[in-house]
Order: C-alpha cells, then structure tokens, then sequence
C-alpha cells in the first residue's frame, strides 16, 4: 500500500464523508482450529474469547509472561472450533511462532494463513451501500462476520474497522483482489493510502503497534484494560495485576500552532513524557498525538507541553475518541 | 501550480531552495520540485525577523502530514520580512512557490555567495529534467 494516491489530507476527508478503500494485505492471519482452540485462545489472548459468538469478532492483546505487548489482534471466529487472528505485518512471524510455542499440550493446530488472504478495508459513512451493490447477501453488522459473493469473489466480510468510521473489511483470495478492488472503484469507493490510515485512526485514538504499543509497555498502561480480562487467567495476567503504574497513554491536542511527532519529549507538571503518535488532525485542524504522561497528568483537560524540535508547544490532554463521528442521522444526511 | 517550472530570473541551491536577488536582498523560498516530493504543506513556522541566516543552514522547517523537512538558506544574511501568510495559508507554497509562497527575506551579508548557485538550467539539469 503506498502511503497516499491523490493526497493525504482529501483520501483521509473522502473517508470521513464518502467512502474510501485500504489495500491492507500486508496484514497477516493466523488460523486456528481444533477441539481446544477456544481453550487454547482463551490462554494466549487477553480478552474473553469464550463471549465471542460464532461469526463475531473481538479484540484483544498478547503478552508475554512479563505482560509486555507482542501484538493486538482481532479474532473471528469462523466456526465452533475455528478461528481467524489477523496480526500486525511486522509481528506476524513473531506471533506466529508464539502461538506455535504456546499451542504445546492444546489439541489444536496453529496454521499460518496470511498468504491465503487478501485484505481489503472499505471505510466511511457510505461504504456500506457501494458493498451492498456488490454483495449477494446481507452484510455482517458491526463485530459480525459473513461469508459471502462480492464483485463475484468469495470473500469473508468483516464488521469491523480501523478508522472509526462505518464499512467493512474483506477477506478475500489474492487472485481475487484485483477484481473486488476494480469493482469498488466503479462504485466510487476512492484508494486511500497508508498515511489516511494513520490519520484516521489516530483521530479516534485506535493503537498502532511499534507507536503506541510495544513490549516495553504493558496494555494497563496502554488503556488496554477494557480487552485484559484477568478472569482468564490469560498469559500475563499475572504479572499485570497488581502492579502499580507511573505512566499511562493519552490522547491530547496542541491548543496553538505545531504538529506532534513520535519520539517529541513531553513535559508536565508531575514529570516527563513522551510522543508515539503525532500528526496533523485533517478533520481538527490542529496537531493531535497520543503519548505516556505520569499518571498525575493524565486526566483530561491538564495542560501539557510538546518539544517539538526544540520549541515546546501547548497541549492539553483529551478524552478518547479525539474526533467524534458526525452522526448521519442527526445530520439529515441520508445522500 | 500543477505543472514543473524554474524561473530563469531566480538562483537554485542544491537542497532545492530558490533565491530572488534584488539589490543587496533576497528572497527565499521552496522549488517546485520541492513542494511537490513533500505533498501538501501543512504548517510552516516562520523564523523571527532579525534572526541570522547562514548559507547552505537550515532557517526553518515545512511539514506535509506524514512528515517534517529542514529549509535551507541558500545564501548569508539577516532577516528583514517573513511571510505571515504562511502561518494561516501554508498551502501557498504548494500553490505559488516562485509568488506566494516566499517565505522569507533577508539582508545579504556576503553577496558574492550567489555566484555559488546555480541558474535555472543548472538546477534542471541537476534534477535530470534538462
């Protein structure tokens, strides 16, 4: 995927009020199935994989012993006993060979898909209706999965997303993608590039990994906590309960001019912190980051300062999701 | 400016910085080259009047979404004017790189220094454009 086709600022505004279209094949997938791979899941996933309904999706973390972030992932469930993990490129190798690892002594088998799949993410307010004239079925509603024939391919739809807007992301054979991507283009769903990608889900303050997120951090501090469900008894919970935290990550925007940028020091009146994602809000037309603080300037509304190459700048730390959707119905915006 | 053009009447700099003389001044700004490897500008901080600029040092910086780049000065001097209009209108310099999208002017304090820079056909034949 490149990083923009006509431009950042308009692929990121085409999906924020249109529709637009990732090839995200770079993404991996791991399948697994058998007998215990609920069981087995359950361990090495952070969430509560048994409340996945069959066809659902979910997201989750997975640690290491110590509570370190391999990766974060979503998990479809495919069938009673088979599941779909879609993992981070850069991690796929590693977490491929962890969940090999960790499968010993689980009647599973752990195999490695992502050559299988081509991966298409159809996101915005109008993605949904140029899949439906494509589709030959029902789409799967959000956090749901169904299998069906798109632009004439099999392809797996999944309800789920990465910018914080509506659509849907399709899993389909890599001779297939090539015709799916064509048919969308008819539609007038528009490519949109890495660096919408990065804008769009830094806006609504979805982690990136290797940003946000990484094996020096544990999901506590990351404000995973929603998906780490220590009732599990999944690998790291251990380690990660009870433990006392002085960082915590925060979304924040600069109340004055700048652009934030990954690795800036931030200052704040209870100490250092530092930037893991920066970059301009198209939509807030100001610069937004996410980054760890001490816990003591971490609530929202605390005023905090940037160094942005040696010139520091005012922020002040925000709530989650930094953009907040406009609502279509609220809007009279039926187009 | 959707089209590559290098004024004649302007002297070129390597890191793809042009300069307009005029009498012992000069104004600075990005090539169109320039702006177009860094996409839509998105902020540029002006430098204070007053403030020194060295030749061939960066003076300021423009940044696209995705990323930041170093201007360069392509000649000595102090400043005497910044473009204001920058800082609410950044997409200027995309739009107008050789008008409104100077960015600064200075004082030349060592004028023999633009003997050192290259003519517009120079500055293509560098890009490999001829």
């Amino acid at each position: 995927m490149p990083v923009q086709y006509e431009g950042i600022r308009q692929e990121h505004v085409n999906v924020r009020t249109g529709a637009g279209m990732f090839d995200v094949s770079h993404m991996g997938e791991i399948e697994t199935s058998g007998p215990q791979a609920e069981d087995f899941l359950q361990r090495i996933l952070s969430n509560d994989v048994t409340k996945i309904a069959e066809r659902g999706a979910q997201y989750s973390v997975l640690c290491r012993e110590d509570g370190g972030v391999l990766d974060d992932l979503f998990t479809y469930r495919l069938g009673p006993d088979r599941y779909l993990t879609v993992t981070n490129a850069a991690n796929h190798e590693r977490d491929l060979a962890w969940f090999e690892r960790q499968a010993a002594g689980f009647d599973v088998e752990v195999q490695d898909a992502h050559s299988d799949w081509a991966m298409l993410a159809v996101q915005g307010p109008r993605a949904r209706a140029a899949l439906e004239r494509l589709a030959d079925g029902e789409l799967p509603r959000r956090m749901r999965t169904a299998e069906l024939r798109l632009a004439g391919a099999e392809t797996l739809v999944c309800g789920t997303g990465y910018t914080g807007e509506d659509g849907c992301e399709l899993m389909v054979g890599p001779g297939d993608a090539g015709a799916v991507w064509d048919a969308l283009l008819e539609e007038g769903v528009e490519p949109a590039g890495l660096g919408a990608r990065d804008t769009l889900r830094l806006e609504v303050c979805f982690h990136l990994y290797g940003n946000d997120l990484d094996e020096q951090h544990d999901p506590i501090e990351a404000g995973l906590s929603w998906c780490c469900k220590f009732e599990t008894g999944f690998t790291g919970a251990d380690a990660l309960s009870g433990r006392t935290r002085e960082q915590i990550l925060v979304p924040f925007a600069f109340t004055g001019p700048g652009i934030p940028r990954q690795g800036n020091p931030i200052r704040t009146n209870a100490g250092a912190g530092v930037v893991t994602s920066g970059s301009l809000s198209p939509c807030l037309d100001t610069g937004i980051g996410m980054g760890y603080v001490p816990v003591a300037a971490s609530e929202p509304g605390t005023t905090i300062e940037v160094d942005v190459r040696g010139k520091l700048r005012s922020a002040e730390v925000r709530t989650k999701p930094l953009y907040v959707r406009r609502d279509p119905e609220n809007e009279g915006d039926h187009g | 400016m959707a089209e590559a053009s290098y004024p004649d009447d302007l002297r070129y700099h390597e890191e793809h910085d042009w300069a307009r003389i005029d009498g012992d001044q000069a104004t600075f700004g990005v090539t169109w080259y320039a702006q177009d490897a860094l996409g839509e500008v998105v902020f540029f901080d002006p430098p204070d009047v007053g403030a020194s600029v060295t030749k061939d040092q960066s003076y300021a910086e423009v940044e696209s979404v995705k990323a930041v780049s170093d201007v360069f000065a392509p000649l000595s001097g102090e400043i005497v004017e910044v473009n204001e209009e920058l800082a609410d209108s950044p997409e200027r310099i995309n739009a107008d790189p050789y008008g409104d999208g100077w960015m600064i002017k200075i004082r030349m304090t060592d004028p023999s220094e633009a003997e050192k820079l290259m003519d517009a056909a120079a500055y293509r034949e560098m890009l490999g454009t001829g």
